[in-house]
């Protein structure tokens, strides 16, 4: 029993990781119509945009983390005015191409820049605590206090500020939007800033939360992005959420040995996909979306 | 500067357009044909290798009944990410189909007793004993290149004899695609690319036409696999990442969409970027070291697809009215 609920409490932690890369995912989505297959390498980014901040200048892993999501936050807006922006009134499948392309140039420039030995943070994860129940280490604890302090940050934007109305405004129906004056390039700029930022949190949280990480961070974790964001419908950042939990709770019980002696670790990523192959079966607008959108 | 002038370094740059051709021929059927966004061909092409070499190499199986064979699991594969996706948006397919072929490849390295895990295919009879799988193919090989020897001379090699074949073998695969997409299956297909409704409307079963054309186009990537894995000698699950994928779309573009004849010119341009650029040691080059080169060159083979989408999206051989991007 306690080994289940150990198990759950990392998938909390695994799941808010998740969630940070694919509320992303969704609001890009939602809001701006591309489906981003250059989101898991955005992660990617920001984590070496942290591990850059402190090698060269010894900055708080805090402090870090807000280097990583500005960094990410201007390498999405500027990818989208130097790259997407061409494509936004071509086909859906003109656009999904590039992303992919987006994705390959980008990780082979991180390559290029920082090599592909694995690299870690200089922050010492052996520190456990131990709650009873579950035991969890320092560097877990920062992970989920992290991760919900920028979900909480990112809702409240969303449903307070006039920009995050905007937003949610152009997602629900852009040429309503634009007629009702809505400044649509102001909204773009800024959804690529908050979903980027997002990914580049996410990936810092990523690769604190293994013990070492290259440049193919991002790429491998791309799947329970897409996974999570499908289950949320791909519209709604709450479903995304509830999806992200879900995906990342699916994947550490996995391994219970209540649940048929449980599964070896590495077939984790198989777990998501039978969940995405299921959910696009059974569901495919996912546990909150609407049937009209698929 | 040395591998410029070797005829066997560019009869393998050769083959090597030759195995991509086939393998973007299975993407330029789904894509230019079809309108349907495969992102996961590779997990095509290593499901026929492996079970070519398994059959091979472990029960003694003949060469081409195991590639029948292999080719037939390709294709079951493709049954299996079409059914749940094809009705849905291109961007589902894209991602359940991407999301396979990591799977696939996950499951490779990991099912050590059927695959041989991270010891890749020499491993497949266990670790201790290497397994092999191209005793008859390289018996072909020879005795294709001792005919060619009265002709060619020294330049007869096994790199040229592979050449040979694997360029009639996309020829031929070429002539029979052209005469499939000419054929009325092949127009109903284009109906269904400009407008799946009209076409539902005359009474085609647009579902059907969908796996049909998606699990040829999985079949021909695991004939690309086949030969992959031939060339190879020897193979690991890592040398089918997602990435050939992308090189098949690139190749495709390149070609121009739905230009079947046009994809081998793609193959080559790709080819020649891809592996003709390895004699690229010399000055000024050599500041960057080999590791650093190969990120170059993907890095300009990500730019040159975004820009061909942009400038010329109809590729260098495409027509502007059959226009897909």
């Amino acid at each position: 029993m306690q080994e289940l609920i150990q198990l759950l409490a990392n998938g909390v932690i695994v799941g808010s990781i998740i969630a940070l890369g694919a509320i992303g995912i969704t609001l890009v989505f939602g809001i701006l119509d591309i489906g981003s297959f250059a989101h898991g390498d955005y992660m990617t980014f920001g984590a070496y945009g942290a591990f850059g901040a402190i090698a060269a200048s010894g900055l708080p892993f805090p402090a870090a983390l807000v280097v990583a999501a500005l960094a990410t936050a201007l390498l999405g807006i500027f990818i989208d005015v130097a790259v997407l922006r061409w494509f936004q009134n071509k086909g859906p499948d003109s656009m999904i191409i590039v992303t992919l392309g987006v994705a390959l140039i980008l990780r082979h420039v991180i390559y290029f820049v920082a090599g592909s030995a694995p690299r870690a943070y200089p922050i010492d994860v052996t520190t456990v605590l131990d709650l009873g129940l579950i035991r969890i280490s320092i560097v877990q604890l920062t992970v989920v206090v992290a991760a919900v302090v920028v979900i909480v940050i990112t809702a409240w934007f969303l449903a307070n500020t006039s920009l995050g109305k905007s937003m949610r405004a152009v997602a629900d129906n852009r040429d309503l939007a634009a007629v009702a004056g809505v400044n649509i390039r102001r909204v773009r700029w800024s959804t690529w800033f908050v979903s980027s930022a997002l990914a580049g949190v996410g990936g810092t949280l990523l690769a604190l939360s293994q013990a070492s990480f290259n440049p193919e961070l991002g790429w491998t974790i791309l799947l329970m992005l897409f996974t999570a964001s499908i289950l949320g419908g791909l519209r709604s950042a709450y479903g995304t959420l509830a999806g992200a939990l879900i995906v990342g709770i699916a994947m550490e019980t996995s391994t219970w040995s209540g649940f048929f002696g449980g599964l070896d670790g590495v077939y984790k990523p198989i777990i998501a996909f039978l969940i995405l192959i299921g959910m696009l079966m059974i569901r495919p607008q996912g546990l909150f979306g609407k049937a009209r959108l698929v | 500067m040395s591998e410029f002038l070797n005829p066997d370094f560019w009869a393998f740059v050769l083959v090597i357009a030759g195995i991509y051709s086939i393998f973007s021929l299975g993407l330029q059927l789904q894509f230019g044909f079809g309108g349907l966004l495969n992102f996961g061909q590779v997990g095509f092409s290593l499901v026929a290798a492996y079970t070519m070499a398994i059959l091979v190499a472990r029960y003694g199986v003949d060469l081409w009944l195991a590639s029948v064979i292999a080719i037939g699991f390709s294709m079951v594969a493709g049954a299996v990410v079409a059914i749940p996706t094809l009705r849905l948006r291109a961007f589902y397919l894209g991602i359940v189909s991407l999301a396979m072929s990591e799977i696939l490849r996950y499951l490779a390295l990991n099912l050590q007793g059927l695959t041989g895990g991270p010891l890749g295919s020499p491993g497949i009879n266990g670790p201790g004993h290497v397994a092999q799988y191209t005793n008859q193919w390289f018996l072909m090989l020879d005795s294709i290149r001792e005919r060619l020897e009265p002709v060619l001379g020294a330049m007869a090699t096994r790199d040229v004899a592979t050449l040979l074949v694997v360029w009639i073998v996309a020829f031929a695969l070429i002539g029979l695609l052209e005469i499939l997409v000419r054929s009325p299956w092949g127009r109903a297909l284009k109906a269904i690319r400009e407008d799946e409704d009209a076409a539902a409307a005359m009474g085609k079963d647009v579902f059907m036409f969908k796996l049909q054309v998606f699990i040829v186009g999985a079949a021909i990537g695991g004939l690309a696999g086949i030969f992959l894995a031939l060339q190879l000698s020897a193979f690991v699950a890592n040398d089918f990442k997602p990435i050939l994928t992308f090189y098949g779309f690139v190749i495709v573009i390149l070609a121009g969409t739905a230009r079947m004849a046009a994809v081998p010119i793609g193959g080559l341009v790709f080819a020649f970027i891809f592996a003709g650029t390895r004699f690229f040691t010399f000055a000024p080059f050599d500041v960057l070291s080999s590791a650093e080169r190969s990120y170059v060159r993907l890095i300009l083979i990500g730019v040159i697809l975004i820009l061909l989408m942009r400038f010329r999206p109809q590729g260098l051989f495409g027509r502007k009215e059959e226009l897909m991007l």
